[in-house]
């Protein structure tokens, strides 16, 4: 029999706060973290409202002898820290990260793994800026030259420069902080790298090789390279209203499942879990929030445009245009959802509420929508779907970790926090903006699809 | 019903040698090193001005015209695609496009397990937008101007085609593989850790299937720009040839190279019941972390003994036996071997540690000497080396080590490859059991085990 594998802890940075805490009170109040971005001018773009977690800094989070090592952090693995230090409080685990000798934490530190997920590291515009102006050619004014770039921009760069993007660093911060010895990874799947982390980290649990992991994702989209990137695939909303005024509210702008949604707003956020084995944690007194019972993993049969463009018509027009009818279900999707239920022993009847990606981009979502609709037929019109990117926007990488985390909380909780919705959905879709409320709830489904058509989805049950 | 064992099936190379096993394979036996100015665009006033670049690749030469990808691509795509068709094909899987698949492969159980790096940057345009935007006096960037000139001249394909999960989706679209999809990014061992992972995938019945392995370049601007600013590559540039030296007393940090390795990975009963024949049998995958400094090594490699020691249990090895011939338990060991000074002596420190007494007798090399270190891709490749170790009975070499370093003091086949018949005595030669390390730059670790397949 495999062992059984629970969630201890919650960790999440988002744009409604620096911890599981703040985004749990957000959520319960509808409110959206969406707000005009303060940390660059990011008029230049069609949105000007980002989803930042506002005041957090890893420096104040971190264990006193770990401040320096922030100065080679990207804010996403600022983010990934931050999580995990909230997980561990959290779970009430004794790491390195409280001085504790190897013998006095908690578990063994080859008994803690971590997998957490990651996404493309954008460079911070102000540090290599200036080692590009050092680069200009001499004779063709304002024309980048590689061969100054190599006598005068190399070395304008901070030595490490390099370690503050690489993805690993999430987990590699995180391993050091907490003395974390044992299998460690990096998934980078974009949206889907959340949830594949947590499931890949049930099963090293069950396959004995650790007892307990750091387990989710973060990522910083809020930058100029990620707008850029957002803006450029057709997926970033505009914040304008239709006499031109700017519209400063976010929860006033995120439609997900809505098939005239413009687009989607940016956010940053890490959310990571502590998922142990059961045993384990009964061993030390600990009661969960949420069992892992499922995992599935597949990918779509969906050409590279799906990634390339999202959902853009060959002819170049906006995703918006894209109609429901015309996208075809995430096959992957579907596939994945059918894994994590056959993983659990459950069908489709016992899923009490859905934690999906719900991105708010009219292609991606419709796919996402059909896929659901496949797997749940007519039922579906009767399972609560709980949309957190009117809240803390579209986290990529870091998406899967808070989905769960969600997910888990409501079912500690017993309630279905409230939903925002900007505009109109299927009639089939429970999305339409409500109150938080009190629910039974014994099994919800979180999934996440990538835009390139690697899904993953994982089923949890009150503990 | 999963067998429970996982056989590899097919393999696939580009490597800066050239692109196809068999061929690279001779060239690595041969001592051939494939490092030299680079080429495709102008590094000269670089400090390392040198790498391992691969040839010109003609994806037609893999890939049917009905398979014929994106035309914006990039390089690390491509190399990956070559890769793995040569694996798909080889592995008898059928066409690469899918239209004629081999019977009982169904893509539903067909997943992937990568490890590739992320997509060149678009330096040009990169450097044009932060030049028109930066404010000199003010010494700061004019993010609304940014803006405006990244969206006129940045190109959504270039951009998305450097997301790492990329490679993964034009995978999944060519060989129609519609089970589960990873791509890992552990750096430098990136490629061990998709095997070994994806290995776990076939043991617990996930698929039948894996494609699994890692493809990367960083021979561009920016990625040559961090390990330079870092310190780790060589800068002998008066000899690029002799400019990775592994384990010698003057080695001065790796060279930079590029391309993929990708494995099939197969439940044994699904291979044989297709008829395909095993080339070796995956019997361990270890996985650890440093858990010490984001810049150096554990000094004792507590963290690669921990991965070596974890891919052995599996394997059901003990490192310090000998078996009735006389021989180690190990009988190739495929260094990381970097070059750099730290991680060199610190791996030898490490397998030493596991393999006490041992050690000494066991042949441990690096292929790095001759390609360079392939980076996200270098686990799988040097993988590959492992399993061509046991399919010939010659083991190759580590090149320009003729100045040895004291503190390396183990048998790193210097320079010439070795057959290994009767190596540690009549009648006790062969490679039967071989391993790969592969240590990532902030402390993730990984080691896989091959063994030849007996039914």
């Amino acid at each position: 029999m495999r062992r059984r594998v629970v969630i201890t802890g919650i960790g999440v940075v988002s744009g409604l706060g620096p911890d599981a805490r703040s985004l749990w009170s957000g959520l319960l109040e509808g409110r959206s973290g969406l707000r005009p971005v303060e940390t660059f001018d990011a008029t230049g773009y069609s949105s000007h409202l980002a989803g930042y977690a506002a005041g957090f800094h890893a420096k104040d989070v971190v264990p006193k002898h770990y401040r320096k090592a922030v100065k080679v952090m990207a804010r996403d693995i600022e983010l990934a820290v931050g999580a995990a230090m909230d997980a561990v409080a959290g779970a009430g685990l004794v790491t390195r990260a409280s001085g504790a000798a190897d013998g006095e934490t908690t578990y063994p530190p080859d008994r803690v793994g971590a997998s957490i997920g990651a996404g493309l590291i954008a460079t911070d515009v102000d540090e290599l800026a200036p080692a590009f102006a050092a680069s200009v050619d001499d004779d063709a004014p304002g024309e980048f030259s590689l061969r100054k770039w190599g006598e005068a921009g190399i070395n304008r760069l901070q030595p490490l420069w390099l370690l503050k993007y690489l993805p690993n660093m999430l987990a590699c911060h995180v391993t050091i902080i907490h003395g974390a010895e044992g299998p460690s990874n990096t998934l980078t799947v974009g949206e889907a790298s959340g949830l594949l982390s947590i499931g890949e980290s049930s099963r090293i649990i069950e396959r004995g090789d650790v007892d307990c992991a750091f387990a989710g994702g973060a990522e910083c989209k809020v930058t100029p390279m990620g707008f850029l990137r957002t803006q450029l695939a057709g997926r970033l909303a505009s914040t304008r209203d239709a006499s031109g005024e700017p519209i400063d509210d976010g929860g006033r702008v995120v439609r997900p499942f809505d098939p005239e949604s413009p687009g989607t707003i940016v956010g940053e956020g890490g959310g990571i879990l502590i998922v142990e084995s059961l045993e384990t944690a009964r061993a030390r007194g600990r009661e969960a929030y949420a069992e892992v019972v499922g995992f599935g993993a597949a990918q779509s049969r969906a050409p590279y445009e799906a990634m390339a463009i999202g959902a853009r018509h060959a002819d170049g027009s906006v995703p918006g245009s894209l109609e429901l009818g015309e996208a075809g279900a995430e096959t992957g999707l579907v596939s994945a959802i059918r894994r994590a239920l056959d993983d659990a022993g459950i069908g489709p009847e016992s899923i009490d509420a859905i934690v999906p990606r719900g991105l708010g981009v009219a292609g991606p979502d419709a796919r996402e929508a059909l896929a659901l609709r496949e797997v749940f037929a007519d039922r579906l019109a009767g399972i609560p779907i709980v949309t957190v990117t009117p809240m803390v926007g579209d986290l990529s990488a870091g998406t899967g970790g808070v989905l769960a985390a969600v997910g888990a909380l409501c079912l500690k909780e017993q309630t279905l926090p409230a939903r925002l919705h900007a505009g109109n959905h299927p009639s089939w879709l429970d999305v339409a903006p409500a109150p938080a409320r009190a629910a039974k709830l014994e099994y919800v489904l979180c999934c996440s699809p990538a835009l390139g058509g690697q899904n993953a989805a994982i089923v949890l049950r009150r503990a | 019903m999963a067998s429970g064992r996982v056989v590899i099936t097919g393999q696939g190379w580009v490597t800066p040698l050239g692109f196809d096993v068999g061929s690279v394979w001779s060239k690595l036996i041969a001592s051939a090193c494939a490092i030299g100015p680079v080429r495709r665009w102008d590094a000269s006033t670089f400090a390392t001005n040198f790498a391992a670049e691969c040839p010109t690749l003609d994806l037609f030469d893999f890939l049917d015209r009905a398979a014929a990808l994106h035309p914006g691509a990039g390089l690390g795509t491509r190399f990956a695609l070559a890769a793995a068709a040569q694996a798909w094909v080889q592995a008898g899987l059928g066409s690469h496009d899918g239209a004629e698949r081999a019977p009982g492969v169904e893509p539903d159980r067909v997943g992937l397990y990568l490890g590739s790096g992320e997509g060149q940057v678009d330096t040009a345009n990169m450097a044009a937008t932060n030049i028109a935007a930066y404010d000199a006096e003010a010494r700061k960037v004019d993010t609304r101007r940014w803006a405006e000139v990244g969206l006129k001249r940045m190109d959504v394909v270039r951009e998305l085609e450097q997301e790492p999960h990329a490679v993964l989706t034009h995978l999944a679209e060519a060989f129609d593989c519609r089970g589960p999809g990873f791509n890992c990014m552990t750096a430098c061992a990136a490629g061990t850790q998709a095997v070994g992972e994806a290995t776990h995938l076939i043991r617990r019945g996930d698929a039948d299937v894996m494609i699994a392995g890692g493809s990367h370049t960083m021979i561009h601007p920016l990625g040559m720009t961090g390990f330079i600013r870092l310190t780790a590559m060589s800068t002998r540039r008066d000899d690029p040839k002799g400019a990775s030296r592994p384990f010698s007393r003057t080695r001065d940090g790796f060279v930079m190279g590029e391309g993929a390795g990708m494995l099939i990975l197969e439940d044994l009963d699904h291979a044989l019941a297709r008829g395909a024949t095993p080339l070796a049998e995956v019997v361990g995958y270890g996985a650890s972390a440093d858990a010490f400094r984001i810049t150096d090594i554990q000094p004792d490699g507590k963290g690669a003994q921990a991965a070596m020691r974890m891919a052995l249990r599996h394997a059901g090895i003990d490192p310090r036996e000998t078996d009735a011939l006389g021989r180690p338990a190990v009988h190739y060991i495929s260094a990381h071997g970097t070059g750099t000074q730290e991680n060199d002596a610190i791996e030898t420190r490490a397998v030493k540690g596991v393999f006490g007494e041992q050690a000494p007798r066991i042949p441990f090399s690096s292929v790095k000497s001759m390609l360079g270190h392939l980076i996200q891709a270098a686990g799988a490749v040097e993988l590959i080396t492992c399993v061509q170790a046991i399919r010939t009975g010659w083991v190759p070499p580590t090149i320009n080590l003729h100045d040895p370093d004291p503190k390396c003091d183990l048998d790193y086949v210097p320079n010439e490859a070795r057959d290994m018949t009767d190596f540690w005595g009549p009648g006790a030669g062969g490679v039967d059991v071989a391993m790969s390390n592969g240590f990532g730059f902030g402390g993730q670790n990984n080691t896989v085990v091959v063994r030849r397949y007996t039914a």
